[in-house]
């Protein structure tokens, strides 16, 4: 069984974002930039699937600025087997229905059985390109997994939904996104880092796959959100106790 | 406008305070229909919302548990007659609405806190430290809306109720169980109050003392991800950006450094309380009350004088 597990080169997730003043987006220059927290655990899901034998071949794939090899050969590092960039650089990024859309024609491309996706990106939030690969493809989903058990034609998936845990089953091929729960990704070592320099990259661009990338939402603008007044300390629970009565809160 | 809003619908029932702050979102936008997928009490509880004039129910096996691939379907089914097809930014409308945006060919906008126009929206990103506007060029507009800044809509209202129907299960997902966390406690999303613990709360035993807090004060239970990861709490209970974003009348932090990504979760919060024994650490920066103290002498002693 070969999976596909698309990675996003984000801003790292430590880096507190600064937004331009001129209200065009946020400061991005000169800032860390990482692979997606929940692309490695989705990369780590998918070596551990080849670990137990049921997967035979991990492919990264990433779509984005060319700087984006370094997050695929960071995945090949940590154990996959080969990488996929597709470069487009249109300044902005790319929205969830054109990623999906490209990532669509890899799939078509490689056969794979499964397509591991973090359940978000954590720059835009948009927790989307998962759900839209799969109806795009016609697969099934299983979003937001915190165990994945594969079997029997099967992946059954627990999921981390708000009353607290769903278990589904869904038909391979399927689409599987990750949440935080699922495993704790692994670094990779110098001797990997040295290996994963020669593992194969493919490098392609959008127009590769002559699928139409034009935006549908235009970013208006970009503020700070409203901040918060500054508060005080108490120095006491018999103080605290106070203000919360005088704020009637309690 | 015509605006298709897709209920919670938990265990079988409506969950109206979700439902409730979407359909006043969606009032915003236009006429509400409700699709209910769900048994007809469920339906009927919809119809109370104000601002509500048409339900939907599709009481079929198939849409029960949420799963997305035949609630994208039946959705898609309906969607000719509506501008906007918005939800609630559950873990089920997250689910879903990307899904059904794909199949009709449009971007979705998840998480919108606030309309601007009928094609306007704004949206947190980067874990809430910035606010984007987004203008969308799209046929239909596919929306989720953060509960947390929406009121509920009162539920003085009675629209007529209508039972539908969709192709049902297209076979591709199966349910197998849930594991619902059962409490007497209010729900997080809704509560007035949250008392939530961090890592410093130290083990699950020892998160009784964030329990018994909250239960003095009738308020909800809420967690960090290093509290949830470490097993001190369960998943449900995870505030912040990857978790529940939530904005109750008052927030007590409990041995949480305050994290941007916890931060992203409850810095709506009308009040926040920090209690922490660093006084370096960065929760403080938005608290409007730190006690720099123990939290094994403070939150107990809280619990006793309140
Ligand atoms: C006109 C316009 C202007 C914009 N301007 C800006 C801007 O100035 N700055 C800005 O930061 N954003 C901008 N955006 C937002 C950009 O479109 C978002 O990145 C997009 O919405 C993707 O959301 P997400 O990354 O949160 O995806 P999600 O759906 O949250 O991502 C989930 C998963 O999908 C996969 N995935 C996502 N993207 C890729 C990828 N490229 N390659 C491989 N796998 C991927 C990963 O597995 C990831 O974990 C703009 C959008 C538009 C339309
Ligand atoms: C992709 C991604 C998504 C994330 N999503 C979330 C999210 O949704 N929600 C979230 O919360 N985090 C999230 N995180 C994690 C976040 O970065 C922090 O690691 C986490 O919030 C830290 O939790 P904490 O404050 O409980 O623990 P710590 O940062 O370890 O802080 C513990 C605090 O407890 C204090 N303390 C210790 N002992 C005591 C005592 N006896 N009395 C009083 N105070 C004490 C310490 O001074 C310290 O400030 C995410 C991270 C990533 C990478």
């Amino acid at each position: 069984m070969k999976v596909l597990v698309p990675v996003k080169r984000v801003i790292d997730y430590n880096v507190k974002v600064k937004v331009k003043a001129d209200g065009t987006g946020v400061d991005l220059a000169n800032v860390k930039m990482s692979m997606n927290p929940f692309d490695e655990i989705s990369v780590e899901a998918a070596i551990r699937l080849k670990e137990a034998g049921v997967a035979s071949e991990v492919v990264i794939v990433s779509i984005g600025e060319k700087k984006s090899v370094d997050t695929i050969r960071n995945a090949l590092a940590m154990g996959a087997d080969r990488g996929i960039l597709i470069e487009e650089d249109q300044g902005v990024d790319i929205e969830p229905l054109a990623v999906a859309k490209i990532l669509a024609k890899v799939v078509e491309e490689e056969a794979p059985e499964l397509v591991i996706l973090g359940k978000q990106a954590i720059d835009n939030d948009m927790n989307a390109t998962g759900q839209m690969l799969a109806a795009l493809l016609g697969w099934g989903q299983a979003t937001f997994a915190s165990e994945i058990e594969i079997a029997d034609g099967k992946a059954v998936v627990t999921r981390e939904v708000d009353g607290g845990l769903q278990t589904i089953s869904t038909a391979l091929p399927a689409i599987v996104t990750t949440d935080l729960r699922l495993n704790e990704p692994r670094y990779a070592s110098l001797p990997n880092i040295m290996k994963a320099k020669k593992k194969p990259l493919d490098e392609k661009t959008a127009a590769d796959y002559g699928v139409d990338t034009s935006p549908r939402l235009t970013v208006v603008t970009t503020e700070e959100p409203a901040a918060r007044e500054a508060g005080i300390k108490v120095g006491s629970v018999d103080e605290l106790v106070a203000k919360l009565k005088e704020g009637g809160l309690v | 406008m015509a605006v298709l809003l897709l209920a919670e619908v938990a265990g079988g029932a409506l969950a109206v305070d979700a439902t409730a702050k979407a359909a006043t979102a969606g009032a915003k936008l236009g006429d509400v229909t409700v699709l209910v997928c769900g048994p007809a009490a469920a339906g009927d509880e919809a119809a109370k919302l104000d601002g509500v004039s048409k339900v939907l129910v599709a009481d079929d096996a198939a849409y029960a548990n949420g799963l997305a691939e035949n609630l994208a379907d039946l959705i898609v089914s309906l969607a000719g007659d509506y501008s906007h097809i918005i939800a609630p930014a559950t873990t089920t409308g997250k689910n879903v609405l990307p899904r059904v945006a794909a199949l009709l060919d449009v971007m979705v906008i998840s998480d919108v806190t606030e309309v601007v126009d009928a094609d306007t929206f704004k949206r947190p990103v980067y874990a809430g430290n910035a606010v984007q506007t987004v203008k969308s060029a799209d046929a239909t507009k596919v929306i989720s809306f953060r509960t947390s800044t929406f009121d509920a809509a009162g539920t003085s209202g009675s629209a007529s109720v209508e039972a539908v129907s969709g192709a049902g299960d297209k076979g591709l997902s199966a349910f197998v169980e849930d594991k619902v966390v059962e409490s007497d406690r209010p729900e997080l999303t809704s509560a007035k109050i949250i008392v939530s613990g961090g890592r410093g709360v130290g083990s699950e035993e020892s998160f009784g003392i964030i329990e018994a807090l909250a239960d003095k004060l009738g308020a909800a239970v809420g967690a960090s991800r290093a509290a949830v990861d470490s097993g001190y709490a369960p998943n449900d209970m995870q505030v912040g950006q990857t978790g529940k974003v939530v904005a109750p009348e008052l927030y007590i932090a409990c041995g949480i450094s305050g994290a941007i990504q916890h931060l992203a979760g409850m810095k709506d919060s009308k009040v926040i309380v920090a209690i922490n024994k660093d006084e370096e650490a960065p929760i403080f920066q938005v608290a409007d009350f730190g006690l720099v103290a123990d939290l094994f002498d403070a939150v107990p002693e809280l619990t006793e004088k309140l």
